[in-house]
């Protein structure tokens, strides 16, 4: 990683849901910076990892609160620009790409139609250009046949393929950061492969940055150059990718221990005894 | 680990915490348990409160109607006839002198009748029905179903005065009339949920232990359905009652000179202009009691059956 | 213990027909622990469905205990075989607390004395007593799984069929539940017929495996020469490096095997 400027800063960012019961703090005080790398945020479910996500592009679903010191990107604040300028960042700049396809493409418009006004929403180009444009994206997510894809609907296509659409239409306005939400946690472990090769291949190619969250700890750490360990809506622990097992918080090696692996022959898995003193960061 | 220990006669703190325990110690406080939290839900919501309030109070009017009624209900004095509301009638007489609030009074209980056994035939009938034709599918479920289709192609009161044509007027048959035309709309709700049900693995589960079929419908789909249906039961409450009050009007309900509220506004029809009174406060009586039945249904959806 | 021959599964009819499973055969021995590993679309789980009898649409042999098994499953088979689903979320049901869903299977067998039972299953997966009047959204999806397991033991089966038991759990439970599973397997001397997508917990938890896919078993192999990378087919090599993390170079040689 070069020394220039990063692209996302994100400093002391808490988001709290009011419920019947209390207020719930999904998130504690996170605080990072993203440059032109890929960088994974971990996290088992209530860490707080996709709301972190989402709160970069003012997408946390109401009651939600949301609050940092500071959310700039590109030195612009994005806790405080207008909603219409958020919609100008939303796609172009910063784009996202989520879980399962079947929820995030739209079932009644043809893959093709999708992608061009994805295209069309942020930039003055016409139909016919568009569409060239969809047809060049779909290649270089390398679906063999662009032509006959393009005229799909999205149920007519498999989840790996929904998902290489997903991240065309999310690449093809050019954005300098991409937030991956789970991106590849419904497909099949070669699937997930091919799609994890593809947004690598376009992303070193633009030059773009990229936050990858998961809860897989062993893919993100084969896949992305720092790592980020949250629990209980802290960030615990960060590190380079390859320097995971040399990691210290009790909650990453007590993470990495349990995990099964290929060439584990222990009797048993030891087990994540948590740690009330963890809450505390 | 802390064992809870329970008095019951410990007072309210001590019934409440009996009540709201994270470990309960037998099925019955389980059960009884999840019912006081489903209760305090409930009580959150005011407009349902009311609702409450309002059904209670048709029962407690109905149960205590001879005491609560200045008057008797059937007796007339024509030199009384046609009186507006007045400190000796509070609501007013009808064409025969007989005081109206005896009469909205003792007319209640026909209102309670008549919600109460259709609330315990039609719902049943069409919980069971629906149930068995969408676990079992295949024939079964054709032909429960065509039935089911044959009963709902018939308008309720076409069917009601069919019905009551062929056995005679009378409040009984009001009733059966009304039953029939109103179960099968349950079946196919109850059919509905029963399929989604059907494919679940705790369904699966209780199947590979080989459970028979009638175990399966009765201990664990029925269970699930129930919710949903005594929410819509409680919301067609208002409708119910207006069919009724529509039979008793057309004279084939209720029949004279017994207090329905529905023969009641029939009677009343002619005098609407001069002497409102007669028609209007049986219809408002009908008003207020199924908008009680509304916002009590409602109310038991949020408890019940949440969406979101 | 299980014997399976040339099972077929096809669902649908005419051209829109789809052969699920198509002529799988294997063996699995008394006491041991048997893993049928492939991607969606494999046929593992219709195969074990159709096993323990949950699907009727089967043609082939199915040997379970020595006793060949006919589509409609006697109450009695179902003393020596049960499964474990996937979902704890979905499997448990959400009206009935513990203690209703444990006495079920008591019930339905009369097997009568309920309260030892379950009192005893429940300390055997790790649950105390105060779990029993409890309803499933009172508990953790480790929890809920643990009763699943557990109600699967009331009737003391001699199998265990497991539908990826912890691929819908957390990471940080998934090693409670894998030991859990082993210990029990031990003690109660079970044959278990494992079901994932996942290598990595099939070679915790097995001693050999069946490799599918589209519907066929492409490789049978002990977990020792899976942990050697010794496999012989190409799709089991594929499987094996895709399984040990992102690697560009790996990824961009994958091809589809049809």
């Amino acid at each position: 990683m070069t020394n220039e400027k990063p692209l996302l800063e994100v400093e002391n960012l808490r988001i709290s849901f009011p419920t019947r019961t209390g207020v719930t703090q999904a998130v504690r005080g996170v605080s990072f910076s993203v440059g032109r790398e890929k960088l994974g945020i971990v996290g088992e479910s209530g860490s707080g990892k996709s709301m972190t996500g989402r709160a970069i592009l003012r997408l946390v679903p109401s009651p939600g609160v949301v609050t940092a010191d500071k959310v700039s990107f590109q030195g612009e604040d994005l806790l405080t620009a207008s909603e219409k300028r958020l919609r100008d960042i939303r796609g172009r700049r910063i784009s996202m790409v989520m879980q399962d396809p079947k929820f995030s493409l739209n079932p009644v418009m043809t893959i093709g139609a999708q992608i061009a006004e994805a295209y069309r929403v942020h930039s003055s180009a016409g139909k016919a250009e568009a569409r060239r444009r969809a047809l060049e994206m779909l290649e270089a997510v390398r679906i063999r046949n662009p032509e006959r894809v393009y005229g799909l609907y999205p149920h007519e296509v498999s989840g790996g393929m929904g998902q290489r659409i997903m991240i065309a239409m999310m690449l093809i306005p050019n954005p300098d950061l991409l937030i991956a939400d789970e991106p590849t946690s419904a497909l099949d472990v070669t699937v997930q492969m091919q799609v994890l090769a593809i947004m690598d291949e376009l992303c070193s190619k633009r030059g773009m940055g990229m936050i990858f969250v998961s809860h897989d700890l062993n893919l993100v750490a084969s896949f992305c150059d720092r790592i980020l360990i949250m629990y209980a809506g802290r960030v615990v622990e960060t590190c380079r990718a390859s320097e995971l097992h040399e990691a210290k918080h009790p909650y990453t090696r007590g993470l990495l221990d349990s995990l099964p692996r290929l060439d584990d022959t222990r009797p048993e898995l030891p087990v994540l005894t948590r740690d009330p003193a963890w809450l505390e960061g | 680990m802390t064992v809870q220990t329970h008095s019951n006669a410990a007072g309210d703190g001590g019934l409440r915490a009996w009540l709201t325990t994270e470990t309960p110690l037998s099925r019955r406080q389980a059960r009884l348990g999840r019912a006081y939290l489903g209760w305090l839900t409930f009580t959150r919501n005011k407009l349902a409160m009311i609702g409450l309030g309002i059904v209670l109070l048709l029962v407690v009017m109905a149960a205590l109607a001879p005491w609560l009624a200045p008057y008797d209900p059937y007796t007339q004095d024509l030199s009384n006839r046609l009186m507006p509301p007045s400190a000796a009638n509070w609501l007013g007489t009808d064409a025969f002198g007989r005081d109206i609030l005896s009469r909205i009074l003792y007319g209640s209980r026909l209102t309670l009748m008549i919600v109460a056994l259709v609330a315990v035939t039609a719902p049943v009938a069409g919980l069971l029905i629906g149930t068995v034709a969408g676990y079992l599918g295949g024939w079964v479920d054709t032909v429960l179903m065509r039935v089911t289709d044959i009963f709902l192609a018939f308008p309720k009161l076409i069917l009601a005065l069919a019905f009551v044509s062929a056995l005679g007027p009378g409040i009984e048959n009001a009733i059966i009339a009304i039953a029939i035309t109103s179960w099968p709309p349950y079946a196919r709700i109850a059919r509905a949920e029963t399929i989604t049900i059907r494919k679940s693995d705790f369904i699966n589960a209780v199947r590979l232990q080989g459970a028979s079929k009638v175990r399966i419908i009765l201990g664990h789909v029925v269970p699930l359905c129930s919710s949903s249906l005594i929410v819509r039961v409680t919301l067609d409450m208002a409708g119910i009652i207006l069919t009724a009050a529509g039979l008793g009007f057309l004279g084939l309900g209720a029949q004279p000179p017994a207090p329905e509220w529905g023969a009641m506004i029939a009677t009343g029809r002619q005098y609407v202009l001069e002497q409102w009174w007669v028609a209007t406060m049986p219809g408002i009586a009908i008003f207020v009691v199924s908008l009680g039945f509304n916002l009590l249904g409602d109310g038991l959806r949020d408890v019940l059956d949440p969406k979101g | 213990m299980i014997t399976v021959k040339d099972l077929r599964v096809t669902f649908g009819h005419g051209a829109d027909a789809v052969a699920a499973v198509q002529g799988v055969s294997f063996e699995v021995k008394p006491g041991e622990s048997f893993g049928l590993v492939g991607e969606s679309g494999s046929g593992k789980s219709t195969v074990l469905r159709a096993v323990v009898g949950l699907n009727h649409d089967w043609t082939g042999t199915v040997q379970v205990d020595g006793k060949p098994q006919a589509r409609q499953r006697e109450k009695g088979f179902f003393k020596s075989c049960q499964m474990v689903f996937q979902d704890p979320y979905g499997s448990l049901h959400p009206r009935h607390t513990i203690d209703r869903i444990l006495a079920e299977p008591i019930a339905i067998h009369r097997l009568g004395d309920a309260d030892a039972r379950i009192d005893r299953v429940l300390r055997d997966v790790g649950l105390g007593p105060q779990f029993r009047f409890r309803y499933p959204h009172q508990l953790s999806g480790g929890q809920r799984q643990r009763v699943a397991i557990a109600r699967a033991l009331v009737l003391e089966p001699r199998v265990l069929l497991l539908d990826e038991p912890t691929s819908a759990l957390d990471v940080s439970v998934q090693a409670e539940i894998l030991n859990l599973l082993k210990r029990l397997r031990a003690e109660h001397a079970l044959t278990y017929v494992l079901v994932s997508h996942n290598l990595a917990v099939v070679a915790t938890m097995c001693d050999r495996l069946a490799v599918m896919n589209r519907g066929r078993i492409v490789e049978e192999l002990d977990v020792e020469s899976l942990r050697r990378g010794a496999a012989r087919e190409d799709y089991t090599k594929q499987l094996l490096r895709a399984s040990q993390g992102y690697d560009r170079a790996a990824a961009d040689s994958f091809r589809d095997f049809a």
